[in-house]
């Protein structure tokens, strides 16, 4: 049952990093490259009335965390308690960027939104990766200081970061510079991601430098991912040991490889949304490999003192997750249905369907 | 660890405050929204096309305040309340859960395409947007009042060796004795919200001379729906309401009606007085004998307990607070009836477009709604207090273990900063709304 759950889980905070993951790479495209009022229109409207939705499947796996894993929801949103609410504010600050933009035109009110609409996605990109790195280094849990635990086995409090930004320090932070690094990889891989959706559903004069700029960038997070690869060994002893013992988990990291070296024929891809695709394959399969290297851990403990914590040992009970099953499928299905419908109405190039014009 | 428990409490009370100043109108809005677009394909009058896009506007205003202020009530579980949240995280997270899958994704799919989807959807269809967009915000409130009855009055759950309360019963949450009555109150206290903000733009209209013909619908409107919904709020919803706290909570009640001790032959109601917490009695009273027991137990002698029959430690923590919040909202509440039916019986007349003073008065009763369902909500919460689940975890009991008051008085600063800017931000631009007023499409 709790295995359910944790499918469940990972395969909506997967979902939610493929779906609002592109909305803040636009925005990161919108900060760096899109400097006439058109490509900005044109960028906005791609995302418009999707970003939203988009943001909701961070809320429901909030819930659905909270609900199945309510020790691991209480220990580890207490424990990032400073970066979490940083992210909420970032999150209302890209919120407001892109809805109250239009609300009044006059430029300097439009520059301001446009700018927190940009930075906001440019941190929340960074943030995310960072938060990745933090999940795959782990935690001090109970708050062990010489062999002895201050707070009870599964709590602990991280502060932004420590004075030598060590990942290895005795007394961690959330920042050092090896979850930098991932933060890195996050804006890279989003901003291709981004480029990617606003080359599918637009028809800006901006998609043909996209599509250099999505070649570039691809070598640089090409060297990205082989040195995370190569200092993972530093922080996570054995991280391949789960793809040894189970084989059939190398799908995920060639799915992963495939995204990415897809992406190097960027230029020649016939259709426009072949490339969305594999950035999202990137995406999901870097997302998958993660989550099944540290696999049964969900955060794991940096001290021998107090077990990680686990799919195991952080699960609600047997009847709560067993009679949720039943609703969360008839919700799944609803879901489905919604998504469909939604893409089905704002199908193909926003710019032919006139979407955002007055 | 004292200033630890404030700061976890003022942040959560300042953040939701904030956040139900928009979910109270959008809730109650876009019924009335869904019930303009009804009239305009029963009728095909496009005044009603034209009165429910004006409102449209406001509505998405509002309804994006409401998302983006949302976001941190699901956060702070975890963050501010991790204990809470670890020990009772198997039932509430239950009901929390199925509001992100059911509502949420139900109103942010279909919001995009009732606001933007007009021409592209045909009239039909984007009834039926708008109506899917009333059924999640309800939807949302039913869950979400769900949770807030388990804490009140804790159904279907066992309680294991570790502390933790654990589910026995899926069912017992939804057939919660305390449910039905506060979600139908808190419904009704929402399209009260909904129709004083109707009725005082369209009198500002009509008071300026401009869109007269749309302020006389939105007054008109507002009007009936306002008489409805204040009648309903009081007999019966609020009423039962306050009966599930008589029977459960009896020591909140108490202290709600500012009763100190029992009193013989029938307790009186008070109407105005000043609690005196440390001589234990009321200040400057003004009260009318035996109508306590009578609205309580239909018998004008019958016994209401005072403060005196129960344990000092399981006092609400703020008697003065809860007392003035509970009489704030009867007090405005009643206020809302009388001014409602004095509009309605003009309507009926045919000259309440005339009446000045009714005019003045729905204008500037604009805040008040909104303070009552403030202050509503501030009875049931401090109503709760020293408890977070009733009777069996204290309120102290569930803050995180390990985030200290520093970190939390930096987030309550920070949110106060924010929230700031927001409620600036949103008046600039409902005002602009409001002042740019509907307009009339051309057939």
């Amino acid at each position: 049952m709790e295995i359910f759950w944790y499918i469940v889980l990972m395969s909506m905070l997967a979902i939610y990093v493929v779906l609002d993951g592109y909305d803040f790479g636009a925005g990161i495209v919108h900060l760096f490259f899109a400097k006439k009022e058109k490509d900005k229109k044109a960028i906005t409207n791609a995302i418009g009335p999707f970003w939203d939705a988009n943001e909701v499947w961070l809320i429901a796996s909030g819930g659905v965390l909270f609900f199945a894993f309510p020790t691991l929801y209480a220990s580890s949103f207490s424990g990032f308690y400073l970066p979490l609410i940083m992210i909420l504010w970032l999150l209302i600050f890209r919120a407001i960027g892109l809805e109250l933009r239009g609300q009044i035109h006059h430029r300097l009110w439009e520059t301001v939104w446009d700018k927190a609409f940009g930075i906001a996605s440019f941190l929340l990109a960074l943030f995310f990766g960072i938060a990745l790195g933090n999940v795959v280094r782990g935690v001090n849990l109970g708050m062990v200081e010489n062999g002895v635990s201050a707070h009870e086995a599964h709590y602990f409090f991280l502060p932004l970061w420590n004075p030598t930004f060590s990942p290895t320090a005795a007394h961690l932070g959330i920042i050092d510079w090896f979850t930098i690094l991932l933060g890195l990889v996050g804006v890279v891989t989003l901003t291709i991601h981004g480029a990617n959706w606003i080359i599918y559903k637009t028809n800006s004069d901006l998609n043909d430098k996209l599509r250099t700029v999505i070649f570039r960038l691809n070598f640089v997070l090409l060297a990205l991912v082989i040195l995370s690869l190569v200092v993972w060994h530093v922080i996570a002893p054995k991280p391949f040991l789960n793809f040894i013992e189970t084989p059939w988990l190398w799908i995920f990291p060639i799915l992963t490889l495939i995204g990415l070296v897809g992406l190097f024929w960027v230029k020649a891809f016939k259709k426009d949304g072949i490339g969305f695709i594999f950035s999202s394959l990137f995406i999901l399969g870097g997302f998958a490999s993660t989550a099944a290297s540290i696999f049964p851990k969900l955060l794991p403990s940096t001290n021998s003192i107090n077990p990680s914590l686990t799919v195991y040992n952080v699960a609600a009970d047997e009847y709560g997750l067993s009679v949720g099953i039943n609703w969360f499928i008839i919700a799944f299905i609803l879901l489905i249905a919604y998504v469909f419908i939604q893409y089905r109405v704002f199908k193909g190039k926003m710019d032919d369907i006139g979407y955002g014009e007055h | 660890m004292e200033d630890m428990l404030f700061y976890d409490r003022m942040q959560f009370a300042f953040t939701i405050t904030f956040h139900y100043l928009f979910p109270q109108l959008t809730m109650g809005l876009s019924l009335i929204i869904v019930y303009f677009k009804w009239k305009f394909l029963r009728t095909q009058v496009g005044h009603y096309n034209d009165a429910a896009k004006f409102w449209m506007r406001i509505f998405a205003l509002n309804f994006a305040m409401g998302v983006v202020t949302g976001i941190p009530m699901e956060f702070q579980f975890g963050t501010n309340w991790a204990k809470f949240s670890e020990l009772t995280g198997g039932i509430i997270g239950q009901t929390l859960a199925m509001e992100g899958m059911f509502s949420f994704f139900l109103e942010s799919s279909f919001l995009g395409l009732f606001l933007f989807g007009e021409k592209l959807l045909g009239h039909k269809l984007h009834f039926v947007t708008g109506f899917l967009v009333f059924l999640g915000s309800w939807a949302s409130g039913f869950l979400i009042i769900a949770t807030h009855s388990w804490m009140q009055h804790p159904v279907g759950y066992e309680i294991l060796s570790n502390g933790k309360f654990v589910l026995n019963n899926f069912t017992a949450l939804f057939s919660n004795p305390w449910l039905l009555p506060s979600y139908l109150h808190n419904q009704l206290a929402s399209l009260v919200t909904a129709s004083f903000v109707m009725a005082s733009i369209g009198a500002f209209y009509i008071l300026n001379n401009r869109h007269s013909s749309f302020g006389k619908l939105f007054v008109k409107t507002g009007v009936v729906f306002g008489l409805v919904s204040s009648v309903l709020v009081a007999f019966p919803t609020g009423d039962w309401a306050a009966k599930n706290v008589v029977e459960h909570q009896p020591v909140t009640f108490a202290a709600m009606e500012g009763l100190f001790e029992t009193q013989d032959g029938g307790s009186e109601i008070v109407l105005i007085g000043q609690p005196n917490v440390v001589d234990k009695k009321l200040d400057n009273k003004i009260a009318v004998p035996n109508i306590l027991s009578f609205l309580t137990y239909k018998k004008w002698d019958a016994e209401v307990k005072g403060l005196n029959e129960f344990e000092p430690e399981n006092y609400p923590t703020n008697i003065p607070g809860l007392y003035y919040a509970y009489h704030i909202m009867v007090g405005l509440g009643t206020l809302f009836i009388a001014l409602m039916a004095a509009g309605a019986i003009q309507l009926w007349r045919k000259k309440l477009y005339a009446t000045k003073w009714i005019l003045w008065s729905l204008l500037f009763f604009l805040p008040f709604p909104y303070i009552a369902n403030t202050t509503g909500w501030y009875t049931a919460e401090l109503g709760r207090q020293p408890w977070l689940v009733y009777n069996l975890l204290r309120t102290s009991e569930g803050i995180s273990p390990t985030v200290s008051s520093g970190n939390t008085l930096f987030t309550l600063l920070g949110f106060i900063g924010l929230y700031l800017l927001l409620g600036m931000l949103f008046l600039i631009l409902v005002g602009k709304i409001i002042n740019k007023g509907p307009v009339t499409t051309e057939a």
